[in-house]
C-alpha cells in the first residue's frame, strides 16, 4: 500500500473515482483455439480508473485476453463483466470498450474528423462532430481534421486512433500494443502523453505490451502474463522488487539466479548452500524455506569490491573473476565469474571509481533485504529471452 | 555472335563503363518504356484508331441515286444519324436499361461470391483456389452455347418455369423463353465473371482489421459494411460494373438467342441487321458511333460521381 501511494500521484485517485470506466473482470477465462491453449483459465479484476498493463513475450495470450475483452473473440469458457454486467457471449459492437489497435486501423477512405466521430455517429450521440474535434485537440491534432489518415506520420496516426478511442468515453479502453511501430524516442514522448490524457479522461486502461520499461513505465498495476496464465500482478515496483518466479525476475529487468538448498533456519531469515556459499535470504522475501530454492540478486543491488576491502567473511560474500566489461555511460556492467555458482551480472554506477578490468578478482557483496528466494523447481533461465524482444 | 558484340565492348575498362553507365541510366530507362509500349501503341493504331476514324467517315456516306445495292460514296451525309436515331432510340434505351439491370444483377450475386472468396476464406488458399476456377469455369465453354443453355433452363418444361408458376409467381400460361428476363438473366450469367473478378481482387487486399475497427466502433455487421468495407471496395465495384455494363449493352448474342423480335431487341442486334443483312453501311456505322458516345458519356458521368483516386 505504500508503494501504491508512492507510484501514485496525489489527487490521482480521486479525480479518476469521479469520472468514467468501470471494473473489469474475468472469471476463469479460457481460450481455446483447435491446437493450442492461447489463455488458460485467467482469473482477473481490474478496478475503475486504473492504468494496467498485461505484460509477456509473443504467444503468452496478452492478445487474445484483450482480444475476448474487445468481444472479437469469445472465451472457450470463463466470464467477462464490466461494471459488474456480464458481457460474455455478446458482440463487439455492443460492447462499452473501445480498441486502439497495434497498426491503429484507422479508416483510409475517411478524413481524421470522420475517424474520430466514427463510434459517436454509430451510437447517434448528438453533437458528435463537436465531441471529435475536441478529442482531437486532446491529442493536438486538432490543426489535421481535414487530412486522410495516410497523409500522417506513424505518430500522429497513433494520437488519431486514441483519439477515436477515448472520444467515445469506454468503460473500458483497450491498447493493443499501440506504441509498437513507433521509434524509441516518440516512444517515450508517448508513453507520458498516454499516461496524461488517462489521468485526464480518467478512464479504465488496459494496456497490452511486451515492453516490461514501457509496463512499468505507465501502469499502476502490472500483470505478468506467461503461457496464458498470469505469473504474478502487482505494482511494478513490488514485481520488479519481488519477484515471486523465475519467469518474473527474469522478464522483467535482469536478475542472478543462484540454485542452492536451504541450509539453515535463522528465525527471520533462511540460509542456502550455493556451491559452498552461503547466502542468507530473508524468509518475507523468500517463497520457499526448505529444499531447493533459487537465490535471486538484480544485478545493480550487487556491489563490487576489490578483495581487500572486502569485511571479513560472512554469509552474503562471492569471491569472483570479472570475465567481461562493458561501459554504458551511467553505469558498467560487469560480467563476473563466481566458481560453484555461475556467472553474474553486476551493474556499477558510474561513480568515478577505478574500473576492474577482465581477469581482475573482485568480492561481490549486497544486503540481505534485496535477495529474493524462488521455488528451486524451475528453470532459472525462464523468461530470460524477453530481454532480447523487439 | 561474338565477333560481333566484340567491338561493342568499352574500351576505357571496366570502371569507365560503369561510369558511362550511371550517366544514362536514366535517359536509358526512359527509352525502354517508350520501346516496350511500342508494339501496344501500333495495334492501338492499327486496330483502334484508324477504325474508329474510318467507322465515322462510313457513317457519313451518302448512296447516291441509281446506286446497287451496299454502294455509297464519301460524303458528309449528318443526317444518317437523325435517321437511325430517329428510327432505333427505343433499341438503344432498352440496351441501356437491360445492360443496367443485368449490371446490378451481376453485382448483387458477385460481390457476395467475391467476398466470400476473399474475405471469409482468407488464408484456405486451396478452398479459393477451387471456387476462383468455379467462377472462370464457364469460360472454358463456349459463349453461343452457355447463352443456348439458357433456353433450355428456362423453357417451359425446365426448372424454373413449373416452380414460378406453383408459387403463382407466373401467370399458368406464363414463360420466360423469348422474354426480356430471359435476355437479362443471360447476360447477367455471361458477365458475371468480369463482375466478380475484379470486386474479388480489390476484397483481397482488404485489410480485415478495419472491419474489426468498426466493431469495435459501435457498428454493426451491416453498417461496417456499409461504411467501412463497401466504400474501401468501391474501385473493385466501379471496374465490375464498368467490364459488365459497357459489353453488355453493346451485346447481340443474348437477344438474339433469349429474346424474341418484339419487345427484346438491343441495339447490336439492330447494328448486325443493318449491316449484314440491310447493307446499310452508314447505318450501322452511325448506330455504332452513338453506341459509342453514349456508353462514353454514360461511364464519364459515373465514374465522376462514384470514382476514386485509384481509377482516375
Amino acid at each position: 500500500m505504500v508503494q501504491d501511494q508512492l507510484t501514485t500521484p496525489p489527487g490521482e485517485a480521486a479525480a479518476t473515482g469521479s469520472t468514467g470506466g468501470a471494473d473489469l473482470s474475468l472469471v476463469s477465462v479460457t481460450k481455446r483455439f483447435t491446437d493450442f491453449t492461447a489463455v488458460d483459465g485467467l482469473d482477473l479484476t481490474i478496478p475503475a480508473g486504473s492504468f494496467f498493463a498485461l505484460l509477456g513475450p509473443s504467444g503468452c495470450g496478452k492478445t487474445t485476453t484483450l482480444r475476448m475483452v474487445a468481444g472479437l473473440e469469445q472465451p472457450t469458457s470463463g466470464k467477462i463483466t464490466i461494471g459488474g454486467r456480464d458481457i460474455t457471449g455478446t458482440s463487439a459492437h455492443e460492447r462499452p470498450v473501445n480498441t486502439v489497435f497495434q497498426n491503429y486501423a484507422l479508416f483510409p477512405h475517411m478524413s481524421v474528423l470522420d475517424n474520430v466521430a466514427f463510434g459517436l455517429k454509430r451510437r447517434r450521440v448528438r453533437g458528435a462532430e463537436e465531441q471529435a474535434k475536441a478529442a482531437l485537440e486532446l491529442v493536438e491534432l486538432g490543426h489535421l481534421a481535414a487530412r486522410r489518415p495516410g497523409q500522417l506520420s506513424g505518430g500522429q496516426q497513433q494520437r488519431v486512433a486514441l483519439a477515436r478511442a477515448v472520444v467515445n468515453r469506454p468503460a473500458v479502453l483497450l491498447l493493443d500494443e499501440p506504441l509498437g511501430a513507433l521509434d524509441m524516442k516518440l516512444r517515450r514522448q508517448m508513453q507520458v502523453e498516454l499516461k496524461k490524457i488517462q489521468t485526464e479522461v480518467g478512464l479504465t486502461f488496459v494496456h497490452v505490451t511486451h515492453d516490461q520499461e514501457e509496463a512499468m513505465t505507465m501502469a499502476d498495476t502490472v500483470a505478468v502474463m506467461n503461457g496464458g496464465k498470469v505469473e504474478q500482478m502487482g505494482a511494478p515496483r513490488d514485481l520488479y522488487e519481488l519477484p515471486r518466479t523465475a519467469f518474473v525476475a527474469n522478464f522483467l529487468g535482469k536478475s542472478n539466479l543462484i540454485a542452492g538448498t536451504v541450509a539453515e533456519d535463522r528465525g527471520d531469515a533462511v540460509v542456502v548452500d550455493a556451491g559452498g556459499h552461503r547466502l542468507a535470504v530473508r524468509k518475507d522475501r523468500a517463497a520457499v524455506h526448505q529444499g531447493p530454492v533459487l537465490v535471486g540478486i538484480r544485478p545493480e543491488k550487487l556491489t563490487m569490491l576489490w578483495p581487500a576491502d572486502a569485511p571479513a567473511p560472512e554469509a552474503n560474500l562471492l569471491h569472483g573473476r570479472v570475465l567481461d566489461t562493458s561501459f554504458t555511460g551511467v553505469s558498467t556492467e560487469y560480467l563476473v565469474q563466481v566458481p560453484g555458482v555461475g556467472t553474474l551480472g553486476v551493474f556499477c554506477q558510474n561513480h568515478g571509481q577505478q574500473p576492474a578490468r577482465p581477469g581482475d578478482d573482485v568480492v561481490l557483496a549486497w544486503d540481505t533485504g534485496h535477495a529474493f528466494g524462488l521455488g528451486g523447481d524451475q528453470d532459472s533461465t525462464a523468461g530470460a529471452a524477453g530481454e532480447d524482444g523487439p | 555472335m561474338n565477333v560481333l558484340a566484340a567491338p561493342a565492348k568499352p574500351a576505357g575498362g571496366p570502371g569507365a563503363a560503369e561510369k558511362a553507365g550511371g550517366k544514362t541510366l536514366q535517359r536509358r530507362r526512359g527509352r525502354t518504356g517508350y520501346l516496350l509500349i511500342l508494339p501496344g501503341f501500333i495495334f492501338m493504331l492499327l486496330f483502334f484508331v484508324l477504325p474508329v476514324f474510318s467507322l465515322l467517315a462510313t457513317s457519313l456516306y451518302t448512296k447516291p441515286p441509281g446506286a446497287d445495292i451496299g454502294q455509297f460514296a464519301p460524303a458528309l451525309e449528318f443526317g444518317n444519324y437523325a435517321v437511325v436515331l430517329g428510327s432505333y432510340w427505343p433499341e438503344l434505351l432498352r440496351s441501356f436499361a437491360f445492360a443496367l439491370v443485368a449490371t446490378a444483377a451481376a453485382l448483387l450475386i458477385g460481390y457476395p461470391m467475391a467476398y466470400l472468396v476473399a474475405v471469409r476464406l482468407r488464408g484456405r488458399k486451396l478452398l479459393q483456389g477451387i471456387l476462383l476456377v468455379l467462377i472462370i469455369a464457364p469460360f472454358f465453354t463456349s459463349f453461343i452455347l452457355r447463352t443456348q443453355a439458357w433456353k433450355q433452363i428456362l423453357a417451359d418444361e425446365g426448372p424454373v418455369v413449373p416452380v414460378l408458376r406453383a408459387l403463382s409467381l407466373l401467370p399458368a400460361d406464363g414463360r420466360l423463353t423469348a422474354t426480356a428476363f430471359a435476355v437479362v438473366c443471360g447476360l447477367t450469367y455471361n458477365f458475371l465473371p468480369f463482375m466478380t473478378l475484379p470486386i474479388y481482387a480489390n476484397l483481397e487486399r482488404l485489410d480485415t482489421r478495419l472491419i474489426e475497427a468498426g466493431s469495435d466502433l459501435y457498428a454493426s455487421g451491416f453498417t461496417t459494411f456499409r461504411t467501412v468495407t463497401l466504400p474501401l471496395s468501391m474501385p473493385g465495384v466501379i471496374a465490375g460494373t464498368l467490364l459488365t455494363f459497357i459489353p453488355a449493352s453493346g451485346d447481340y448474342v443474348n437477344a438474339a438467342l433469349l429474346g424474341n423480335n418484339r419487345d427484346t431487341t438491343m441495339i447490336g442486334q439492330v447494328i448486325d441487321s443493318r449491316f449484314f443483312r440491310v447493307v446499310d453501311y452508314p447505318g450501322a456505322a452511325a448506330l455504332s458511333f452513338i453506341l459509342m458516345l453514349a456508353i462514353l458519356v454514360l461511364v464519364t458521368a459515373y465514374v465522376r460521381r462514384f470514382g476514386t483516386k485509384e481509377l482516375i
